[in-house]
Order: C-alpha cells, then structure tokens, then sequence
C-alpha cells in the first residue's frame, strides 16, 4: 500500500503535540515534591513519542502518586487503593490499541495492591508503571510503608519502625516472567527521563521505581545522596543508558551493566548505598498475556452466532419425527 | 428413626423374577434418585435419564446431590452424592417434594438421605446387595442392620446385584455400575432403549468405539435384569413439544447468556458454586473470541472487568457470596465512576464459608445494598434456568444503557440443576455495539447528567476531545475532584435517579393465581417454580392463595404494594434466615425477617410476613403448602 506525501504531511501535522497537549490541571502536589519531575518526564515523553492524547490512559490507585492522571490530558483513571494493575491489565485486555501507564505509590503497590504487583509481572502485559517511592505514606500524613527504612519514626511508628524495608527491585527481579526492571531518582531528571523512554519502548511489564523525596514528611532522608554524587551509582552498556558529557562529570561513580544479566541484575537491585541508577533488566522475549489471549478471528455478528449455535446444538433436544410416526403407528 | 444396632442379619426383599408381561402403571409424575459414594457416576447416570426423558417428551427437573468434599470417606453419611430425577407428564418447575424411589449403591450414603427426611414415607428403594457378602463382618452387620430398619420403617426394599450383574460384562464393576443402573431405570420407566443408547453415544462421543460399545451393553443388560426380576412397571405419558428444546443447569445457561449478550470478557476467581460457569465459558467463549481470565484474587477480576468495561467492552464478573463481599470497594468504584459492570452472584450458604455447596438466598440485602456509601445499582434475580440466560442478556443492556452496575442473582440449586426450555432464537439485537471511537461534540462533558433520569453519555479512551480523568472521588460533571458539598449531592442524586428512570420502564410483574383473596405469597429467585406449585395445590383445596415472584428487587417494579393490598396477609417464602417467633425471646420488636420481607415492609408499609428454611437444600412445594394452610388457620402470625 502506498500512501501520498501529502496526506503524510497532513498526518504528520495533526499528530504533532505540543508538551501544553499533555497537561492537565495544576498540581495540588506539595513544593518540592519529587512527583513533579515524575509529571514533567512523563508529559515530555508524551510528546517525543508522539502519543495520540485520546489514546493514552493513565491508570492509577490511592496515594499522593495516583493524583497523576489528574494533571495529564489524556484518558486517565484514578481508581481504589491496590488495583491499579488489575485495572490497567482490563484496559489492555479489551483495548490493546491503547497506551497503557500505570502510576503507583510503595503503599498502592508494595503493600495493599502486593497480590497485583506480583502478578502483574507474571501477566507481563505491554504498560509502563512507574513506582512513586517515597518510603512513606503522604495523603495519609506520615504513616511507615513497606520501604521505609527500619527504625524510621512515624505516626504509627513513634519509636522508630521494626521491621526491615522491602527491596521493590529484587521482588520484581524474583518473579517468572519478569521483562523489565529499572531504577530512576528524582534528583537526576535527565536519566529519568531515558529511562522512562526505554522502559515506554520495551513491550512488556516495564516497572520503574522511582526514588522520589517526600519534602513534607521526609524532608532529610535523601539529603546525603544530593550532596555527594559519589553516592548515585550510574549503570551504563550500549544496551542501555549512554550518558551525556555533563552527567559524565558530575556522577563519576559509573558501572557498566548488561540488562540481559538477571544474575547480576539482582546483586545491583540489592545495593542501597549507593543507590543504582539505570536499566537492570530487561528481556524483550517473554511473551504479553494480551498476545497470547486474543483471539485471532475478528468478532462478528455473524461469528458469535455461529459459535452460539454450535454450543446449543449439542444440549438441544430436537423433535424426533421417526419416533413420533412410529408412536402414532 | 433411630436405627440402633442390631446383631442379627436381616433378610430383605430378594428380587423376584416376574411375570414377562408386566402391566405398567400410569403415573402422572415421579421422583427418583440415585445415590452413590462420589466418584460411581451416580450424577451422570441421572442426567443420562432427566435427558432421555426430556427426549421423550416428559417435564424433567434434576437436582445434584453434592458433598462438600471431592473424595469424602466412602460409606459415610454425609458422603452422599448423587442426584434426583423429577419426571412429569407436564412441565415440571423444581425438584418436588419427598422422593418415590431410589437405588442406593451402598446402605450408608442410603441411610443419609433417609435421615434428611428426603424420602417419601414408603418408597421402594433398590438397594446394593454386595455388602451382604462383604469380607469385612462390620459392613455385613451395619447391611443387615439398615436394610432391617428400613423395612419396619415400611420401606420396599428390593436387594439388587447390582456389582455380581456387571462384574460379567466389564473387569471394574465400579466404573459401570452407573449405566447398569440406567438401563434398569429405562426399563422401570418405560423409556425408550433407543435413547439410551443414544444418550452413551452422547455422551461418550469423545472416546473410542469399545467405551461406547461396553456401556451400551451395559445399558441393555440392566434393562434385561428389571424386565425380568422386578415386578413393577410405569410410565409417565409425554407429550412432545413440537419446538426444539435445550438441556442445561442454571450454570451453564449462565454461561450461554454472557455468550450471546455479546460481551467479550469474563474476569473470575474460583468459587463453589459459581465456578462451573466459568469452566463452560473458558471451554466455549474463546470460539466466539471471548476471553476468560482467571485473576490472581476476587478483587482483582471485579477490577479488571470494571477495567474492560471503562475501555469500552462491558465485561462481566462471576462469583459467590464470600467472593462477592471481596469485590464491594471495586463495585462501589463503578457506582461512583459509572461504569457498567455485571456481576454474577451464584449464592451459597453463609455466612463465612458457610455451606459452599447448598443452596440458600442469601445475599439479597449485600446485593443491594453491599459497598459503601449510597452506591445504588441494578438487583436482578433469576428464576429459573431459563432465566438465567435471559437475565445475562438483560442485564448487559442495562448495565450499558445506564452505565450502571447490574447484580445478576442465582443460587447452588439453579447451578447444578437441569430443565429443558424452548432452545432461544439468536438475535443480533442481543450483542452490545461496537465500541464509540467518534470525536466527543465540543464543550460535551464527561458527566453530562440529564435532570430528568440522571443518566449520560459516557465517554470512551480513543475518543477524540473526550478525555478525562475518571475518579472515584466525588466529582463534578467535568471529572474534577468535588470539593463542594453542593457537588458532592448532585452526584448522589443523579446516580440515584437512574435507578428510578429504569422503575419507570419495568412492567408490574404478574399475579400467578386470583387477583385478590386471603394469601398473598411473594418470592424471588430459584423458589418460583416450587411456590406456584404449592399454590396450584392450594388452589385445588379450594384455598384463596396466590403468589407474586419479582424479577427486579432494585428498582422494584411500581404496582407492588396495589397488589399486596389485595390480600388479606402477605408472605414471603424465602431460603434464609428470620427469626422463629417461637423462639422465647423472639417478639415484633425484636424479629429479624427475610430479607425481601426486609426490602417490601420498608418500601410498602405492609405488614409483609416472612417464612424461610436455610436447610441448604430448595424449598419443597409441600413445606409452603403446610406453612400456607397453618397460617390461613391462624390468621397470620402470633405476636
């Protein structure tokens, strides 16, 4: 099929967006908080990659982080604590045309939606889901969630947490099917951003934790990081992120990492001084539950029809002609 | 009864060989069962009789006898499966009364259904005659013992060798024993042997020509035996039915109604005993390119079909009670957010884990009024199998037409129960339409509520100039988080108001039996068929009874209380608990009813009565007449 210049100008002319075709009300989040540079990577993201506003849909649940959908202008679903993913994997499900994010808190995802997330990773369905981990619960106003650090004090926790913080990074690097795992940090928006775009291009489940701050409950927990660049650990391969000369200067503390390396991928997800940056798995050849669930035939009217009366024909009782001329005989 | 032990063998009744010509006894309807451990085939070989019955042309009701366990201990109690054939020279609507005969494989799962009460007093029993012989001199004892009982009990029990006879045709005996029993059954009822082979061939079409072959033998032989040792005969007339029927349970109507509404998905978790329409669906739906997917929880199916039906294709949940109560936070989602959904509730006993396997109406009071917050959506209760199909299909439409969520109520004994009914005539008017990709009309709000219904156009992902945030916070009519209370009310009034633009369109539901007269009985769900034949009886002693059964309990059609005036008491026959006013401090004040009665005396102002049973099996006819006439006698109930 050929296709004029013309028309693909004219093509290219409505698909072009703006950054502005992308944004949604005005964040309520509070000033500094690290979900603003989430927004703005994703809205820039957006519009590089030229999604089509009506076919984009932002899947969210309870938590400071699911109020993104708000601030974008796409479809957006801002739903109850936890279901994010199954709701998500419904929407892939009946429409694989759209493009799927998910924005999730570490208490929507790592403790009330636990089931979903590691289930999600098994479905391995094509969205984006970006994990907003700020260690504590915010809309809440300070409660511990599963990642705070031991010993942190809050509400629910006056004398300090008990119990140690779950690794978000090595439960999805331990689940079957996992395709795609990596790790963002507010502070450096710029690989942020490339990561998003990966984690966007991969076909699969691509979760993204995103180390954000909470300047409202946990205003110093990230404060040794800022100021020593030594501390962010930079994970580099031709496969993965390049980094541009300026980063190159400021963040020395580089590793080169193959994202085909599970093993090593899981020895990374386990450090957290210094805190790994970057893509630490990623395997394009497991299969989506979506492809391997939808059907191949188109569903026509017809189609059911035919299908309705094939199963009915096997419970029908039929009226049987020879017996009843054989009765009357 | 209280069968006490008894050391000495008793001696029943051998099966005698007859005269070659028996007469056969005209009867007008007959129950039967066959009662097995699990795992003997009892169920199919009932269903293999309720189908060439049906094809005979009789009314035919089979209700499965069920344990709760997949192996429970064999020769026990409460192990009893099996099945119960009611076969009629008409329609026939439930499962009846009292049973008139049975074939037992052994005198314990026997012994069970005689201490349920579920056997009419004298009725012949065919019994395994194996366990006389039996090595182990317990079971020679515990035999003799039973079969002793139940003969001054005034039982007709017939010992049947029933292992000896097919042990000569098949090397595992267990394994056949069911289709030996059918070919005897054909012969008692007088039904065609040609169907019965037709039915194996049926039914074991998948296997090879030797399978089919042994158990047609296996038929015949059976037959062979009862012509020639039993001494009775009947036949029950039938009338063909010139249109084409199907034979299915409740469960697997369930099934063929999602497949002909058109929707696409089906999200569920295991659950008794909802689980089964999920399992013809999984078999079925993929070749009409559906899809059913087994989720990770309860919560995670309801969400994932709330998920499909936002994106545009209205998809459906299944479940039971406990599975249910895991989903209300997301149903209360799709209320708020006004998405349509349905939901299958095919009820069981509670609470908790209660009695998975029986029957009970429940969770009429957690469908309606389950979730939190005002969450008002669409109860609809099947009732009958026919029903059930007709109600997957009614309720998509709703559910699409108002964006609402549609509850869609069954129970254990519509599941598993099997009838026939004309076979349904597919329409293209059934399926939901394609989904709306069209650009969304300039200044159109997501929540455009109309004043009059409260209904609007929802707006779907892919639909140019339509996009918004859903939320499931209170929201105004673009989608924006309310923070006015005076948004928050126009909300709930315009979500509430569909509910009353749906009432504006349902008919009154009819009154089975005179318009007017001493007792009204109302129902809901699977008891229909069991209260418009206790009221038929009723009728016939010259009683002024009639009934009223509601399809729709929410919105609850107009017309209802009219009715109900004209009577002189109102009763609801229910399978759930009320409160027993004989119970010492049981008073008006304190009485916790039915919950339709619950639902009517709230909305009418009448003093409805309540009569339920949560025995976990269905109601019988003849319980509602006892109750009906005790309460005619009394003039209602004693306060």
């Amino acid at each position: 099929m050929t296709t004029s210049s013309t028309h693909c100008l004219i093509r290219l002319h409505q698909e072009h967006h703006s950054l502005e075709d992308y944004q949604g009300g005005v964040p309520r989040w509070c000033s500094g908080c690290g979900d603003n540079a989430i927004l703005a990577a994703v809205q820039r993201l957006c519009r590089d990659e030229e999604l089509r506003p009506e076919k984009t849909m932002f899947v969210s649940g309870i938590g400071c982080s699911s109020r993104l959908p708000h601030y974008m202008k796409t479809y957006g679903f801002h739903g109850i604590h936890g279901r994010a993913f199954p709701v998500a994997e419904g929407v892939k499900m009946a429409r694989p045309d759209l493009h799927v994010f998910v924005n999730t808190g570490d208490g929507d995802c790592c403790s009330i939606g636990a089931a979903h997330w590691i289930h999600a990773i098994r479905y391995n369905m094509n969205m984006t889901v970006m994990l907003h981990d700020n260690h504590v619960y915010g809309l809440t106003k300070k409660q511990a969630s599963p990642t705070s650090p031991i010993g942190l004090k809050s509400n629910t926790t006056p004398r300090g947490s008990e119990l140690e913080a779950l690794n978000p990074l090595s439960v999805t690097l331990g689940v079957q099917n996992v395709s795609f795992v990596a790790q963002a940090v507010d502070w450096v928006p710029e690989v942020m951003y490339d990561i998003m775009s990966a984690a966007f291009r991969h076909r699969g489940f691509s979760f993204v934790r995103v180390i954000q701050r909470c300047p409202e409950f946990l205003p110093k927990m990230f404060e040794p990081w800022l100021h020593d660049p030594q501390k962010t650990l930079l994970l580099t391969h031709p496969d993965g992120l390049q980094l541009s000369a300026g980063l190159t200067k400021t963040y020395k503390n580089q590793q080169e990492h193959d994202p085909s390396n599970i093993d090593r991928a899981r020895e990374i997800a386990s450090l957290d001084d210094p805190i790994p940056v970057g893509i630490l798995y990623r395997n394009p050849k497991v299969p989506c539950y979506e492809d391997l669930r939808h059907p191949a035939q188109m569903r026509t009217p017809e189609f059911i029809r035919a299908g309705f009366e094939k199963e009915l024909d096997k419970v029908t009782v039929w009226p049987d002609e020879d017996l009843q001329t054989q009765r009357a005989a | 009864m209280n069968y006490t032990f008894d050391a000495q063998t008793a001696v029943g009744r051998q099966a005698a060989p007859s005269a070659s010509a028996k007469p056969a006894v005209t009867l007008a309807e007959h129950i039967v069962e066959v009662i097995s451990d699990s795992g003997e085939g009892a169920q199919r070989c009932g269903q293999s009789l309720g189908a060439i019955a049906a094809r005979m042309g009789n009314g035919v009701w089979t209700t499965e006898i069920i344990p709760a366990e997949i192996q429970p201990p064999a020769r026990s109690v409460a192990g009893a499966s099996g099945i119960r054939i009611r076969m009629g020279s008409r329609q026939v609507t439930n499962g009846g009364d009292e049973t008139d005969l049975v074939v037992a494989f052994n005198e314990q799962v026997l012994l069970g259904r005689v201490q349920a009460g579920e056997l009419k007093h004298g009725a012949t029993i065919l019994l395994e005659s194996m366990w006389r012989e039996h090595r182990d001199p317990k079971i020679v004892a515990s035999y003799a013992k039973v079969l002793r009982a139940l003969e001054n009990d005034g039982y007709r029990v017939i010992e049947a060798p029933l292992e000896r006879e097919c042990r000569t045709l098949v090397s595992d005996p267990r394994r056949g024993k069911n289709m030996f029993v059918l070919g005897i059954l054909c012969s008692i009822y007088s039904l065609e042997l040609k169907l019965g082979r037709e039915q194996i061939e049926r039914i074991f079409g998948k296997k090879d020509e030797q399978v089919i072959k042994s158990n047609q033998q296996l038929l015949e032989a059976g037959w062979q035996w009862a012509e020639q040792n039993l001494d009775f005969k009947f036949r029950i007339p039938a009338t063909r039915s010139a249109e084409p029927q199907i034979v299915v349970n409740g469960n697997t109507a369930i099934a063929l109604g999602v497949l002909a509404s058109g929707m696409e998905i089906c999200a569920m978790y295991p659950i008794t005993p909802a689980t089964s329409a999920s399992h013809y669906l999984s078999d079925v739906f993929e070749r009409v390119g559906g899809i059913v997917h087994q989720a990770e929880d309860e919560i995670a199916a309801c969400a994932f079909a709330i998920g499909a039906s936002y994106a545009g294709k209205c998809a459906v949940t299944i479940s039971s009670g406990p599975g249910i109560s895991l989903k209300q936070e997301a149903i209360g989602l799709a209320v708020m957010a006004e998405i349509p959904l349905v939901v299958v509730n095919v009820q069981r006993g509670g609470p908790s884990t209660g009695q998975p396997t029986k029957m009970e109406q429940g969770d009429l009071l957690q469908a309606c009024f389950g979730s939190h917050g005002d969450a008002p959506k669409v109860v609809l209760a099947a009732s009958g199998i026919e029903d059930c199909f007709y109600s997957i299909i009614t309720a998509r439409k709703i559910a699409e037409t108002f964006n609402m969520v549609v509850v869609v109520l069954s129970d254990a004994s519509l599941a598993t129960a099997q009838q026939p009914f004309p076979r349904p005539r597919f329409s293209a008017d059934w399926l939901a339409p394609p989904v709306d990709q069209s650009p969304v009309p300039d200044g159109a709000k997501p929540y455009d509520w109309d004043p009059v219904t409260g209904l609007m156009r929802r707006f779907v992902p892919g639909q140019p100039h339509g996009m918004h945030t859903l939320t499931g916070l209170a929201h105004d009519r673009l989608s924006h988080v309310a923070y006015d209370p005076a948004i928050n009310e126009e909300g709930l009034r315009h979500r509430s108001l569909k509910l009353a633009a749906l009432q504006k369109t349902l008919k009154t539901p009819p009154v089975f039996g005179a318009p007017e007269g001493d007792m009204l009985v109302v129902g809901w769900g699977s008891t229909k068929g069991a209260i418009e034949e206790a009221v038929g009886r009723l009728s016939a002693e010259g009683l002024k009874v009639s009934s009223l059964h509601l399809q729709f309990i929410q919105p609850m059609p107009s017309g209802v209380k009219e009715i109900m005036q004209r009577f002189k008491q109102v009763m609801t026959v229910e399978s759930n608990w009320s409160d027993r006013l004989e119970d010492e401090i049981i008073d008006a004040s304190n009485r916790r009813y039915s919950a339709l009665a619950m639902i009517l005396r709230a909305r009418t102002l009448v003093d409805v009565d309540c009569w339920s049973e949560a025995r976990g099996q269905p109601i019988k006819p003849g319980a509602i007449c006892e109750v009906v006439r005790e309460r005619l006698k009394t003039g209602g109930m004693k306060q």
